[in-house]
């Protein structure tokens, strides 16, 4: 049995993932998953509607879906209700709700075609106490708020978000210098902003049938020219033409400015492929020569058929478009349906869950030598790191780019980078260690890059200066190895403490195999690091025109080539030995933190793209814990509970140095 | 005694001090940037043999920490000296010689960089043409004497003789200059004669109608300092007035001396080149329906006179035009002149330094892994036909498989310097 095991776990796990892979259509209603697919161009670049839909409730939600009910499980019981009911979770985690959710698309189909609806939908996550009470928002512990709840406090919101993101010849405040409030108010604010452009981005928000009032605009516009034009002269006109083209087409000149979503394809994709504009610039533009773009009348007839729950005609009329797009714009649908199957299928969080199971596994087979288990761990790490590989892949062909371009990539990076140094040493250790390292490793990195994900699009288009591919895949590629690396190697270094210090299994092979890994990857990382920080100068060379300029983020690579170095030569002078060692590759991981994240937070240089705050609190939490193991690891071994037994015992031989006339280290390993 | 010097400049125990030191250095002068802008504290941290500290209301200078040249200097002492001492070649250290001398290529070149190199602007309107580019942070007061019909002489006094008050004298003018307020960086500003409760700084020229302010030196990368200075030009005993010059002022002020005409200036420094750029066009794309950037160029018109090169140069982002040993990049633009180009003017003598001792240092790690690749390959088939196993001997191993192919590079490094670890 206990031969099976493993592949039937596995097994399991690669028909989730198989299923995932081919979702099942609903036979009737709308057809949520096509319309998810059509493409439309936002933030510079191609993308489905269920990106735009996905990105958006990441931003205002923190999730990618709605819960529709909240009726809990135990519903019924005043007590549990009241406990329960709005203290909803931003995942899906919600075991208490039996509520059915929407997913992105179908949330973003209501919001630009029945926002009347949509403004009842809680998506606006509101915890701060004082933007709470700014708001006049019921006390209790609702989290998540509607359009219509937060309505009443607008008049209270906007003089402070004119304050801190400054408008109307206010200057506003700098990002770094904001209070927790003045963060909160001016994300709130860009959530509503970000939701009252998606209202309008088919449709101004307050149209009925919307191929009517287009009809209605084509009859009205010849009349309305002589009118105008009569006015201008001076002479007699219809008032009523008049005001009516003028009211008319100051509607669509508003909606044209209010979205920056732009749905309606370039009219002559042989001339300029970019050339897409919103339904209300395309409205001004096609409707003085007496005609529509056929894209706005298929949105349109779209829209009634929905707002009238006709799904039939709906999804005809859907399956039209998509045709007639497909003769003009085959690339661009072919990449809304590449990417909706990306979003749909969600590689990293599935990975997650893989490397979480098996990360179980793992510990658990070190408690009881199960070899079984083991196995299972080692094939499940493999099926994760298959399903983050595919992952990494399909956003690299989407993106057409290396797979390193902004923060979020390079967590999902290092995690790739990390999980596969550590199936390595699993093959050549094979004794647990390297699956522990790939599995941890590899679920944090991708849980960083999910919460960085909450800043919106992770495939937002490339600042001129990152704007080069051969750059991006030498120097970004390598620096970003060199990370996972030292990452890799203080993990070992953690693993070392935490066994010998508090459990008996550090027998003396284990630590020597330990230290071993940790030096290989040490050395490792000083190759990585140092070609990709000298990579980086030269790119800089070529961009700026200086090698090194002291820039924080080159400072930071320059910190870690410099530590792994620190460490070589002081294993190679006989410095440190085992302990030594462990405590030395710890510090590192606090060394690459600040190179990743710290220096981001500095705000300053040229290197400083994106800043983040929620994640300084993460920062310093990571490195007290990783100073509080280098202080564990001070402690002299005979309070070790793995050293105790052999009490005496010197902690472990080092290595020859690169210069045999160096003080020689302790009793040769060779037999090792 | 001699041995114990030597020893101390060969051990690897200096080395580990200064690279420990390095590390410290860097952090705490990144931090620094943060308060004293980047120019200012690469200077303190970086280019100085010491760190200074000075207590709070003191003029004390008290050395808290090594500085980069020292740090950098040491370590450079102690791999050469280690290399002299204990250099035999073989086989197995070749890689190491590599890597190291590559390196000791590296620091010398950005020891080189940091001495030789010189960092200007060029700003260029389209259809402007420039002979020189101007640096962002030194200036000077121009003395320009412009009464020949086909040239001008140009007497330079640098910022550093401003900021001394006194006079100026030099053989090349025949009246002196006597420096009476200086402000390394200023506010300038429409004097109001009703308000104002100084007199004006200047009794000539375009300082009589203006008021001028001290402001503190900028750190950020953003803005630039606009100095300004009081100056009074002397001929002999009899002053022919005081002006005040600023960088604030577009235009030279002129006067006359002897039948010459003079104008004063104070303005970036200049570095003249022996050609001309003219710009024809410059383009600033962004991403349709966003403000990201997506391409910057200019198209400029290169002309020689004592070559007769005349020819049009590209200049874009990631790629920059290296002639006549000075490289320009596409640096900036103009938020509110869509017309305006600002380029990046760099003369480094030894820029190809990096290049070089990345190959070396490339090419030692890769001969090093190498070598021990080999070993460790030799070995572990060795190792697989005794079927022993390693790790923890209660852990049963796996069933040996056949070998992986999987991420061959990852998996070689590694193993070849776990297999070093055991040498």
């Amino acid at each position: 049995m206990k031969r099976f095991l493993p592949w039937l776990i596995t097994g399991l796990f690669a028909a989730w993932i198989a299923a995932a892979l081919f979702p099942r259509s609903p036979r009737e209603g709308f057809d949520i998953r096509e319309f998810g697919q059509l493409p439309v161009l936002l933030n510079g670049r191609v993308q489905p509607l269920d990106s735009v839909a996905r990105n958006s409730l990441l931003v205002m939600r923190g999730g990618q879906t709605v819960p529709v009910e909240h009726k809990t499980v135990l519903s019924g019981l005043p007590l549990v209700e009241a406990m329960f009911v709005g203290q909803e979770k931003a995942s899906s985690n919600e075991w208490w709700v039996a509520s059915r959710r929407m997913n992105a698309t179908e949330w973003l189909m209501e919001v630009m075609m029945r926002p009347e609806q949509a403004d009842t939908r809680r998506i606006f996550y509101v915890t701060h106490p004082e933007l709470r009470s700014l708001l006049r928002l019921p006390e209790g512990g609702q989290k998540y708020f509607s359009f219509n709840d937060l309505r009443p406090g607008f008049d209270a919101l906007e003089p402070q978000a004119k304050r801190v993101l400054g408008a109307d010849g206010v200057e506003g405040i700098k990002p770094e210098l904001r209070t927790p409030f003045e963060k909160q108010v001016a994300k709130l604010f860009s959530s509503l902003q970000l939701y009252l452009k998606l209202k309008n981005t088919l449709r101004p928000d307050t149209s009925d049938s919307f191929t009517a009032e287009i009809a209605a605009f084509r009859r009205a516009f010849p009349a309305g020219l002589i009118a105008v034009r009569h006015q201008q002269a001076g002479e007699d006109y219809d008032k009523g033409d008049f005001q009516r083209i003028l009211a008319l087409a100051d509607l669509y000149q508003n909606l044209s400015k209010y979205t920056d979503v732009l749905v309606v394809p370039p009219p002559h994709p042989e001339t300029s492929r970019d050339n897409w504009s919103n339904v209300g610039a395309s409205l001004l533009a096609t409707v003085p020569k007496g005609e529509v773009d056929p894209a706005v009348t298929y949105y349109a007839a779209m829209i009634d058929a929905y707002r009238q729950d006709r799904p039939a005609d709906f999804n005809r009329t859907l399956a039209q478009y998509r045709q007639w797009l497909g003769q003009r714009l085959g690339p661009e649908l072919t990449k809304g349906r590449h990417e909706f199957f990306f979003n749909e299928f969600g590689p990293f969080n599935k990975a997650i869950a893989i490397y979480i199971f098996a990360l179980l596994l793992a510990a658990i087979s070190w408690l009881n030598w199960s070899q079984w288990l083991n196995r299972t761990a080692f094939y499940l790490v493999i099926l994760g790191f298959i399903v983050h590989t595919a992952g990494l892949v399909s956003r690299m062909i989407l993106e057409g780019r290396p797979p390193v371009t902004n923060l979020y990539s390079s967590a999902i990076f290092i995690g790739w980078g990390a999980v596969l140094l550590g199936i390595v040493l699993e093959r050549i250790y094979r004794d647990g260690i390297g699956l522990v390292t790939a599995s941890t490793i590899g679920f944090l990195t991708l849980l960083i890059a999910h919460h960085l994900s909450l800043e919106g699009d992770t495939m937002e288009m490339l600042r001129a200066v990152l704007d080069t591919n051969f750059w991006l895949a030498t120097h970004v590629v390598t620096v970003t190895i060199g990370y996972a690396s030292t990452f890799v190697a203080g993990f070992l270094g953690i693993l070392y403490i935490l066994r010998g210090f508090f459990t008996r299994s550090l027998s003396e092979a284990t630590a020597k195999a330990l230290a071993r890994m940790m030096y290989g990857i040490v050395c490792f990382a000083t190759l990585f690091s140092f070609i990709g920080t000298v990579l980086g100068g030269i790119w800089a060379d070529q961009s700026w025109g200086r090698f090194w300029g002291w820039d924080p983020k080159e400072n930071g690579a320059l910190i870690i080539v410099l530590w792994n170095a620190t460490i070589l030569h002081a294993r190679w002078g006989g410095m440190i030995r085992e302990r030594g060692l462990a405590a030395m590759t710890v510090f590192g991981n606090i060394v690459t933190s600040w190179s990743w994240f710290g220096v981001n937070m500095l705000g300053i240089g040229l290197h400083a793209y994106g800043f983040m705050d929620k994640a300084l609190f993460w920062l310093v939490l990571f490195v007290c814990s990783q100073v509080a193991l280098i202080a564990l690891a001070a402690v002299p071994p005979r309070h070790w509970a793995s050293f105790r037994a052999a009490a005496g015992v010197a902690a472990g031989p080092s290595p020859a140095g690169p210069f045999p006339g160096i003080r020689k280290p302790g009793p040769a390993s060779a037999g090792a | 005694m001699v041995e114990r010097i030597i020893s101390f400049f060969t051990s690897l125990r200096l080395t580990v001090v200064c690279l420990c030191l390095a590390v410290l250095l860097v952090f705490i002068g990144t931090l620094a940037q943060v308060d004293e802008g980047l120019y200012q504290a690469q200077n303190r941290f970086f280019r100085s043999l010491l760190i200074y500290w000075s207590p709070a209301g003191s003029s004390w200078k008290i050395p808290v920490f090594p500085g980069g040249y020292l740090i950098g200097g040491v370590l450079l002492l102690n791999l050469i000296a280690a290399h002299l001492r204990r250099f035999k070649f073989s086989r197995k250290k070749i890689g190491i010689l590599v890597v190291h001398s590559g390196l000791i290529l590296l620091l010398l070149g950005q020891f080189m960089t940091d001495l030789f190199s010189t960092e200007s602007g060029m700003r260029l309107t389209e259809g402007e043409s420039k002979n020189y580019s101007e640096s962002s942070l030194h200036n000077e007061l121009a003395v320009i004497n412009t009464s020949h019909p086909d040239h001008d002489r140009v007497v330079a006094i640098p910022e550093s003789l401003l900021a001394r008050p006194g006079e100026i004298q030099t053989a090349a003018l025949p009246f002196v200059l006597r420096v009476k307020r200086y402000f390394p960086n200023s506010q300038v500003g429409l004097r109001a004669p009703m308000l104002a409760t100084e007199p004006p700084p200047a009794t000539v020229g375009a300082g009589t109608r203006l008021e001028v302010k001290p402001l503190p030196k900028v750190t950020d990368m953003d803005h630039r300092d606009l100095p300004s200075a009081v100056v009074e030009v002397l001929a002999g005993p009899k002053s022919l007035g005081t002006w005040l010059v600023s960088d604030w002022l577009d235009d030279p002020q002129s006067f006359t001396y002897d039948r010459q005409t003079y104008q004063l200036a104070l303005r970036p420094v200049r570095y003249y080149q022996p050609f001309s750029l003219q710009l024809l066009k410059f383009s600033h794309d962004v991403y349709k329906g966003t403000e990201i950037p997506k391409d910057f160029s200019s198209r400029l018109r290169l002309r020689r006179p004592d070559t007769g090169e005349d020819r049009e140069v590209l200049i874009y982002m990631n790629n920059p035009l290296r002639y006549a040993g000075e490289t320009f990049y596409q640096a900036s633009f103009d938020p509110k002149d869509p017309r305006v180009t600002i380029l990046q003017v760099v003369h480094n003598p030894s820029w190809l330094t990096p290049y070089v001792s990345c190959g070396l240092v490339g090419a030692g790690l890769l001969i090093q892994f190498l070598t021990h690749l080999i070993g460790f390959a030799k070995q572990q088939t060795g190792r697989l036909k005794a079927a022993g196993r390693p790790g923890d001997a209660r852990v049963p191993g796996r069933p040996a498989a056949k070998p992986v192919a999987l991420a061959a590079a990852g998996a070689s490094a590694v193993s070849s310097s776990i297999k070093r670890s055991r040498t």
